[in-house]
């Protein structure tokens, strides 16, 4: 007599805590090999298109801290970036080491919410704990700067809402020399770690071929071989006055993901140190009143910025007829804003490219004929937030 | 090609054509093309090796409703050798049908789910056109810019029912959208008017 076997479906998530977010993942099992990975986005969907097209261009910035929300300011500048470019201003030369500098804070609390947590749906808690504390001194750094942990609403187009509170620059250079430590810490107990080895090399292996077809950025492409990175290749606001290299894999597993990661966290250290250095004082936003808000006493004293105050508060500054596409090199990979401008003070359309969103569409051609085991290491190496996936 | 005139004359010159019209504009391309053409344009764009805009960005599409031509379909592309970007767009009226590049490039699979969802555009030879952002169960395409920002319904859990329903929205105010515009630049046919005269000197 012949037994019929037939695969077993499984539902991974929406409720799941290695599934970094709300993501519902419907697995063929043959035994414990995958043989096919349906993922169901959208739980987390808000309509942030939508919402930012029926917005004044100043009210949509916080919607993109909302995106990617580990990395908040890397989406505002995406953003701010293409309505500067469409309006043509300049950015101050402090507002831009400003904003690389907090771009790169971004990276770091991205890359050690990714690492730690793979280590930790690999089976070690320890570098979380570690991990976590450091992420905790670096949102104070937001804090301090913008009000808010978080969800920073900080980036303006023509520079940043206000500058630097006084002590800042020297506690940012201060966690610059101990920082170091911490991501030696997290290398000795996970780089050579037998374990940690055993769950993430040679899994989830991308070709070169592959991370371009399937429109992959960021760590997913440079862990594959190739040696793209946006901040070289098409730099953006002072990147090209910084010096800082550029981690790339060899195998494309998860593991030498891991490992450029941790690279990239040490590049951004230096970053930051050479924007403190070469930051001088000076205005952090663009004079033209016709786009950022004057002065609380100029308010008091001038009738004109009175006007301006009014009109940018109310209507808000109107942007000229383009269409546009910016991307920046966001941790996860290129964010792009593409904008389409009709004149008015809101945006006729603004469609966001969130990297997450192409990276778990391979899901599928990355787990199959891996074990069930291994979709949690591979979910944790895409580096997926379900902020952008879904906006 | 290494040079952004260089490339715009080549790919006007190679297509001819199938191309309505190629601008430059924030170190981007922009070529307007039409459906039927939209195979060839790509597939030079990705194999020619003088383009090799071998990556895929985004697909996404822009509502104009009061034009016949409704929808603007566009297709954003990334060359790594050459480090150029370029914008491909055409028009299609509500009702057509486009051809799927899923066969070109895979990712264009989600992206072309996306285009479906939350416009309500058809892909033809799609492996899979399903909805991928909003609810099982939606109705209705959101981004298309006569479905109202506040939805059609909203999702409650019932405690009579012991389950989720869905129910018309019901809001305690409109969604208001104030019209800031000032005074004193007056109203919109003095305003085409000025336009015009302007125009004519």
């Amino acid at each position: 007599m012949t037994k019929k076997i037939k695969n077993l479906n499984l539902n991974f998530g929406p409720q799941h805590p290695a599934a970094h977010g709300v993501l519902r993942l419907i697995l063929e099992l043959d035994g414990e090999v995958v043989e096919k990975a349906d993922p169901h986005i959208g739980l987390l969907h808000r309509g942030t298109e939508k919402l930012i097209e029926n917005k004044t261009y100043m009210q949509a910035v916080p919607y993109f801290d909302r995106l990617d929300y580990v990395a908040p300011m890397n989406q505002e500048h995406a953003f701010a970036l293409a309505i500067e470019k469409i309006l043509k201003i300049e950015v101050p030369i402090r507002a831009q080491y400003i904003r690389v500098m907090f771009c790169e804070i971004g990276r770091i609390l991205s890359h050690i919410l990714n690492v730690t947590t793979q280590a930790l749906d690999v089976g070690a808690l320890t570098p979380s704990l570690w991990g976590f504390e450091e992420r905790e001194t670096l949102m104070t750094f937001y804090e301090r700067a913008s009000g808010s942990r978080l969800h920073a609403n900080y980036f303006r187009a023509g520079g940043v809402h206000q500058d630097l509170p006084a002590g800042l620059e020297g506690d940012i250079e201060k966690f610059c020399n101990s920082f170091p430590k911490i991501i030696n810490d997290l290398e000795n107990i996970l780089t050579d770690n037998r374990i940690f080895k055993q769950r993430n090399v040679d899994i989830g292996i991308v070709s070169k071929q592959d991370a371009l077809d399937y429109s992959f950025s960021g760590v997913m492409v440079r862990g594959s071989g190739v040696p793209w990175d946006l901040r070289k290749s098409q730099p953006y606001d002072c990147y090209n006055q910084l010096e800082f290299k550029i981690p790339v894999g060899k195998n494309g597993d998860c593991y030498d993901r891991y490992l450029c990661r941790i690279e990239e966290m040490k590049e951004s250290i230096s970053i930051i140190k050479q924007c403190l250095a070469k930051m001088e004082k000076g205005p952090i936003k663009t004079f033209d009143g016709k786009i950022s808000p004057p002065s609380k006493k100029e308010i008091k004293q001038s009738m004109e910025a009175l006007i301006h105050h009014f009109k940018l508060f109310t209507e808000g500054y109107r942007v000229p007829k383009d269409e546009i596409y910016t991307a920046v090199e966001a941790p996860k990979g290129e964010f792009g804003v593409y904008l389409i401008s009709d004149g008015s003070s809101k945006p006729y359309k603004c469609k966001i490219r969130a990297p997450g969103f192409s990276h778990l569409q391979s899901m599928d051609y990355l787990i199959k004929g891996h074990m069930l085991a291994d979709v949690p290491a591979v979910l944790g190496s895409l580096d997926i937030v379900f902020g952008e996936v879904d906006r | 090609m290494k040079n952004l005139f260089d490339l715009e004359k080549k790919i006007n010159s190679e297509l001819a054509t199938k191309i309505k019209k190629t601008e430059l504009k924030h170190n981007q391309i922009y070529i307007e093309t039409n459906k039927d053409d939209l195979f060839d344009v790509i597939l030079f764009l990705k194999t020619d090796k003088y383009t090799q805009f071998r990556q895929l960005i985004d697909i996404t599409a822009v509502d104009y409703p009061e034009e016949v031509d409704r929808f603007k379909i566009v297709y954003l592309f990334l060359s790594h050798e050459f480090n150029h970007r370029v914008i491909l767009s055409y028009f299609i009226n509500e009702n057509e049908v486009i051809p799927s590049i899923t066969s070109l490039f895979p990712s264009a699979n989600w992206m072309e789910r996306e285009v479906f969802d939350m416009y309500g555009v058809n892909f033809k030879d799609h492996p899979d056109l399903r909805r991928i952002l909003t609810d099982y169960g939606f109705e209705g395409h959101p981004l298309r810019k006569d479905f109202p920002l506040t939805g059609h319904s909203e999702v409650r859990y019932s405690e009579d029912k012991k389950k989720v329903i869905n129910e018309p929205v019901k809001l305690e105010q409109n969604f208001r959208n104030f019209d800031y515009e000032s005074p004193w630049e007056g109203t919109k046919y003095i305003k085409e008017q000025t336009i015009s005269d302007d125009k004519k000197n």
